[in-house]
């Protein structure tokens, strides 16, 4: 039972290591190194990171420059809440707005633009998760997120909300179309 | 006067206060887990969709209760039981002042009823997380203060108790490895409750009225150095019990001790910063700072489970070999006592922790992929893995060894304890397995109704999802009947179980000691270091004393290498984001 005893020898520290084990360390080591550095790599060559642009933000300023948008860009609206859609142009700041227990305004959006994608939450934590393709972002309230998004496939989308946000978190989905 | 009784059957020696100590801390976890369990069929039940037991309320209230008891109460309350064990018991010294440690104990469940009353209560479903601004009741916060000032009071017994130990001259050398790898667990879990301390009681001063205002930024990256660091005491300590039962079961000794001590010096130094896996898509947190804290710089805590992860089965090996086990590269594996569950349990720990648990947490981890599985069933999926299959199981099969030690009692049902590690490892892998694939498809954790019945915008998750949740279902519902069967027997043995020692009684397997008669005053001679061994012939093939772990192992690392970069080939078809 000797993992339950002190070691054998009073200088343990100065017992050599088996070669099995220095193998084995070096190995693993190895791909310890390549899995970091992955990770730099695929900020410089990948096409999916997640930016570090953000702002600290109140409710109702979000708020506002969520309206402004909207009454520039609407296009239509949908179900019988009617919830805006908005068509903002190429290259144009969205504003994305959570809270309890939706996602305001739906969005339309065209292949293959990069869009400007402003995130942030007026009430508690929610969290963004793009469905079919399965993106996933957190939403902090008190903090804008500004997210370069270049949808690669038209298509309807659905904005779960994968935070848990209280008794009706199920129910918070938003929509985003992608068009040709 | 310190009273000690030695076990007939192992040698230990029990400190008659820590003896208490321990089997009450054990029994109180062996409660958590049952309540656990009892709340995580309701949890499966709901999330199996054809089923969909619960209302969306007592789904949420039952989730937060599931998670807390789980993950929280039974795993620390179990974890005093192994810290005064590889203090006292392990090093024959007496517990440093034990009425301290029932201050503690009582603090634990004081602080855990009051926890799980605020839950049950209704009012504070804000899950084990509790994020601000969501707001729970205040005496769900001051429980949780109190479970961990309970739990920080038993470090430093512990603490207290190695350094009575070494004045009192009760062991030759260095301390053994098990104890040592209890001590990384005890200095994780005080950075632990450090940090819990710091996001706990402002927020419970903010629930009464206090403060105003507590960023919602800064509480999730404090309360996630609590939240994953005591997943961290988890891994520390059960890598501790793997050691031991190699050591118990094989007489397995370490290969290299001071390999095996500096990989738990790595878990010291560098398993803490993995809190920022969960901050990996927040708002505002720079580029290096995650890159440095979410591979805990370079993987250097990844590194020392791999080290682990050869090591421990590497030992048992040896020891196996020596025994003339020495036919091909697996014999010592397969003529392993698998039907003992001490084993079973233990090895099954290990190969899961790996495999499942270690493979999908380090994927999960890396600061892109985590995009395409933050915050899906994949996150429970993988944590089950981890903190079950690894953790529970490990804990599990010490508590097969304890029950005729500590509480001299015989097992009841040996012929089911035989199988017990079998159906729930099978219940829990397969949670594990599906809840992950799940999660591939984006299916959301935490959540009600993955089929948003009735919602205006209606959404389905494609039809495999609702398959892979039902799959997981009926692993859950396999779970839990194992887990079950593990309270059955564990308990069951502690009230009917046959008396090794006549003064065993039924209080005896609830902390009230062993008659009097069966401890003397007389101190337990010095525990002395291990036997030199003549250094011997190789063993195995090649000059490898274990060949066969050595196989286990790059099994391991091709698996991992694979699975890492299929991850990075979904991510590159998602969206651009920069």
């Amino acid at each position: 039972m000797t993992s339950l005893l002190p070691p054998a020898q009073k200088n343990w520290w100065a017992v050599p290591v088996g070669r099995q084990e220095i193998i084995w360390i070096a190995i693993a080591l190895v791909w310890c190194l390549i899995m970091f550095f992955m990770m730099p790599l695929w900020h410089m060559y990948g096409n999916q990171n997640i930016p570090t642009e953000a702002y600290k933000v109140t409710p109702a300023k979000y708020q506002a420059k969520v309206n402004e948008m909207i009454e520039k860009y609407k296009v239509r609206e949908e179900t019988a809440m009617k919830i805006p859609v908005v068509a903002p142009p190429d290259g144009a700041d969205v504003y994305l707005l959570a809270r309890l227990w939706q996602w305001y305004p739906m969005l339309e959006l065209k292949k293959d633009v990069t869009y400007r994608l402003h995130l942030n939450s007026i009430d508690w934590n929610h969290g963004f998760s793009l469905q079919p393709v399965n993106i996933n972002i957190q939403v902090v309230p008190g903090y804008e997120m500004v997210l370069n998004i270049t949808p690669n496939k038209a298509g309807e989308y659905t904005i779960v909300c994968n935070e848990y946000c209280g008794i009706m978190h199920h129910a918070m989905l938003g929509k985003i179309w992608v068009k040709e | 006067m310190a009273q000690f009784r030695q076990c007939p059957d192992t040698g230990l020696f029990f400190h008659k206060e820590a003896e208490n100590l321990m089997k009450a801390n054990a029994v109180a976890g062996v409660v958590c887990l049952l309540i656990g369990g009892i709340l995580a069929l309701l949890v499966v039940l709901t999330r199996w969709p054809a089923i969909h037991l619960l209302p969306a309320d007592s789904f949420y209230m039952v989730l937060t209760a599931h998670g807390v008891c789980a993950l929280i109460f039974w795993m620390i309350f179990f974890e005093m039981a192994i810290l005064y064990f590889a203090g006292s018991t392990l090093l024959r010294s007496r517990l440093a002042t034990p009425r301290w440690a029932w201050a503690g104990f009582v603090m634990m469940v004081i602080g855990a009823v009051m926890t799980l009353a605020a839950i049950f209560g209704g009012k504070s479903s804000v899950m084990m997380t509790s994020y601000v601004p969501m707001r729970a009741e205040p005496h769900f916060y001051l429980g949780l203060v109190i479970f961990a000032v309970g739990a920080l009071i038993g470090c430093f017994v512990y603490l207290g108790t190695l350094v009575v130990a070494k004045n009192e001259k009760t062991y030759e050398g260095s301390v053994p490895l098990v104890t040592f790898g209890a001590t990384v667990a005890c200095i994780i879990a005080i950075f632990t409750i450090a940090s819990g301390a710091e996001i706990l009681i402002p927020t419970y001063l903010w629930s009464i009225g206090y403060i105003s205002h507590i960023d919602p930024a800064m509480y999730r990256l404090i309360w996630w150095a609590m939240g994953h660091s005591s997943q961290q005491i988890n891994v520390a300590a059960h890598v501790a019990v793997w050691y031991l039962i190699a050591g118990v079961i094989f007489g397995a000794r370490p290969m290299s001790e001071k390999v095996s001590r500096a990989a738990y010096l790595l878990y010291i130094f560098f398993l803490q910063l993995a809190s920022a896996h969960h901050l990996l898509t927040d708002p505002g947190l720079s580029v290096e700072w995650k890159l440095f804290n979410t591979s805990y710089a370079m993987y250097l805590a990844v590194l020392a489970s791999m080290i682990h992860g050869l090591t421990v089965p590497g030992a048992i090996e040896v020891a196996q070999r020596k025994k003339g086990l020495t036919n091909g590269a697996f014999e010592w594996l397969r003529k392993a006592p698998w039907g003992n569950p001490v084993f079973s349990s233990m090895f099954i720990s290990l190969v899961g922790f790996g495999f499942l648990g270690g493979i999908s947490g380090v994927v999960m981890g890396t600061e892109q992929i985590s995009i395409i599985i933050h915050n899906t069933i994949y996150v429970p999926g993988h944590f089950h893995a981890t903190v079950v299959i690894g953790t529970t199981m490990a804990w599990m099969g010490l508590t097969y060894l304890l029950i005729p030690v500590l509480f001299r009692r015989k097992m009841i049902f040996p012929q089911a304890a035989k199988m017990q590690p079998y159906i729930f490892a099978l219940g829990m892998s397969m949670v594990a397995v599906f809840h992950m694939a799940a999660g591939t498809l984006g299916v959301a954790r935490r959540h009600w109704d993955m089929g948003f019945a009735g919602n205006p915008l209606g959404f389905e998750y494609p039809a495999t999802a609702y398959l892979l949740m039902g799959i997981a279902g009926v692993g859950g519902v396999i779970g839990v009947i194992g887990g079950a069967l593990f309270c059955i027997i564990a308990v069951g043995s502690l009230v009917f179980g046959e008396k090794l020692q006549k003064e065993a009684g039924l209080l005896q397997s609830f902390g009230v000691p062993l008659a009097d008669s069966a401890y003397t005053n007389e101190k337990p001679a010095r525990l002395p270091m291990a036997p030199a061994e003549a250094v011997e012939a190789d063993h195995g093939e090649s000059g490898f004393e274990a060949p066969g772990t050595f196989i286990l192992a790059m099994v391991l690392l091709v698996s991992f290498v694979i699975y890492y970069f299929i991850n990075w080939k979904y991510l590159s078809e998602v969206w651009g984001i920069s």
